[in-house]
């Protein structure tokens, strides 16, 4: 079992979406983030002072998969997020030993469905 | 009930009762009240009075309108102190007003100072018009419409002392300043026999009275109150800048109520104050724009609203006086002067006026007092006075004496005021309610919920 997290355009959010549920994966949490990388940030001003730290706006999606999903899903993602930018985000791939679904108390590879 | 009698709010509570029963005693001994004859209501002028209630409906709209304008600047941590300080505001000094706020600013002049005490709980003060304030109006008409200014013009100084002050505190200085300062210098403007009416100074809706008076005392405050912690560069920017924009568009809404109502009629004077309100936001607002825009790269939001409100605080001295080009330079100036003050001053000499309460309501004020004694003109205004563009440089001198003095006794009073809060009562939240944030430390409430 993997756990995935990707980091990609807030814009390229619904193409991720939609090339995930083609490949038949439909269990993912999307959490609103601020981040930069290469690409930086953008300053703000507020009445002529400039806030430093200045972060960008991106969509983190967390996945976890059984091991033949890992690279449909990670296709589904390039698939979705690419755009050839810089800024166009990162995937991270983690190895997972335990799942547990709540309702049924169902674990491993079962409990992901 | 030990328990009950050692809780400051309770004594709070027991003095405003006290006046309560005091004006209730004092209204009872007036000798069956001489019902106005016919013949003196009839002197009543429906459609003045119709613009005069409506103007203090949307006057008081504006201290509203001015917790989400200041609302939406702070963190998210402190917006419900600010929308309840404002609140708390029209509460508090709508009571004081009525038992003796608008005696004191309004009543029987005792040597130019102050007003006397004859109008206490609001005796003497009732339906039929008084002809030496307003005369096609009823009074109490002419006192709820003022009422609405005693009420902002504290409102305007919290934006100096935001995110860090005590509720308990806020609440016992507002009500002192509003005695000690708002009313004895409204009374010098506005009443019959004030010293500074009486030397022809020209504030025709209350630059001098509210904005330089709130703007002063609000650098006071952030003096004697000092920065918050962490800044200037460990402050988060503004939590909801679309609050701050409903705010200053609700504000520019107010405004023409504060100054077209000031006209105390429903004629030309109304209009000629209406148009050039509307005009003086216009210019400062596309002005401030501009120089974020040369001098930041980009115009902002936050930029042309700050613009519009310090052009609508800059004319309303003026409002009355002016026309209509007149307008658009006070609405340039103000732009100019306000841009310096909080992008080049404030940083310079290091005082945290947390959402510029002084750099907007006090420069812009004093502008606007000034640029009163340039472009006044009697052409728009029989009954005020040329300016030294219309050929009358005393004016001008009339106009900077009266600055200096609102000036100079709105900090003292407000700087020993504060001085003696801190020392009996603390003006500061705690350094660890400061961090949790005055929402939660100082009314138990949160402003958003995490989810849901």
């Amino acid at each position: 079992m993997k756990y995935l997290i990707a980091i990609v355009q807030p814009d390229r959010l619904d193409e991720v979406l939609t090339r995930l549920e083609e490949k038949e994966i439909h269990l993912v949490t999307v959490t609103p983030v601020m981040g930069r990388g290469r690409q930086k940030g953008i300053s703000e001003v507020y009445r002529s002072h400039k806030e430093a730290g200045s972060l960008l706006k991106k969509a983190k999606l967390e996945i976890a998969v059984n091991d033949d999903f890992v690279k449909p899903a990670i296709d589904a993602i390039l698939e979705g997020a690419r755009t050839g930018h810089v800024g166009d985000g990162k995937i991270f791939v983690l190895d997972m030993p335990e799942c547990i679904r709540i309702r049924t108390g169902e674990k491993g590879c079962p409990a992901i469905g | 009930m030990a328990k009950v009698l050692k809780s400051p709010p309770f004594w709070f509570f027991a003095v405003f009762l006290l006046f309560t029963v005091i004006a209730t005693v004092v209204a009872a001994e007036e000798v069956a009240p001489s019902a106005a004859a016919p013949s003196e209501l009839a002197q009543v002028d429906t459609g003045d009075t119709a613009w005069l209630l409506t103007s203090a409906a949307l006057v008081l709209v504006m201290t509203p309108a001015l917790a989400f304008f200041y609302g939406g600047l702070v963190r998210r941590k402190n917006i419900l102190s600010i929308l309840m300080q404002c609140f708390m505001l029209m509460c508090i000094i709508t009571i004081q007003w009525v038992l003796f706020g608008y005696s004191l600013s309004f009543g029987p002049d005792i040597k130019g100072i102050i007003g006397g005490l004859g109008w206490f709980g609001l005796k003497n003060v009732g339906l039929e018009p008084n002809p030496v304030y307003a005369a096609t109006v009823p009074h109490q008409a002419f006192m709820i419409f003022q009422a609405m200014f005693a009420i902002i013009t504290p409102a305007l100084i919290l934006g100096a002392f935001a995110e860090r002050m005590k509720f308990s505190t806020f609440c016992v200085f507002s009500v002192l300043w509003a005695t000690i300062v708002y009313d004895p210098v409204c009374h010098w403007v506005w009443g019959a026999g004030g010293f500074l009416r009486a030397d022809g100074a020209l504030d025709f809706a209350g630059g001098t009275v509210v904005h330089i008076n709130a703007g002063i005392a609000a650098l006071a405050s952030a003096l004697v109150l000092g920065k918050r912690q962490g800044y200037p560069h460990k402050i988060s920017p503004p939590h909801n800048l679309p609050f701050a924009v409903l705010g200053a568009g609700l504000l520019w809404f107010g405004w023409f109520g504060f100054n077209g109502g000031s006209a105390l009629g429903s004629g030309a004077l109304a209009t000629n104050a209406f148009v050039v309100t509307h005009i003086a936001a216009a210019a400062a607002g596309l002005t401030w724009a501009m120089l974020d825009w040369i001098f930041n790269s980009r115009s902002t939001v936050l930029g042309i609203i700050t613009g519009a409100v310090g052009g609508l605080v800059a004319i309303t001295p003026a409002s009355g006086f002016v026309n209509p080009i007149g307008a658009i330079w006070i609405g340039i100036g103000v732009s100019v002067l306000c841009y310096i003050s909080v992008a080049v001053l404030k940083v310079k000499f290091g005082y945290d006026d947390s959402l510029d309460a002084f750099g907007v309501h006090g420069v812009g004020g004093i502008w606007g007092a000034l640029a009163t004694g340039l472009w006044a003109t009697k052409a728009v205004n029989p009954a005020g006075a040329d300016g030294l563009f219309y050929g009358n440089p005393a004016q001008f001198f009339i106009q900077f004496k009266a600055v200096i003095i609102t000036a100079a006794y709105s900090f003292v009073v407000t700087f020993v005021l504060l001085k003696i809060l801190d020392a009996i009562m603390g003006l500061r939240a705690s350094e660890q309610d400061e961090k949790i944030g005055l929402d939660l430390t100082q009314h138990r409430e949160a402003g958003y919920t995490v989810l849901d």
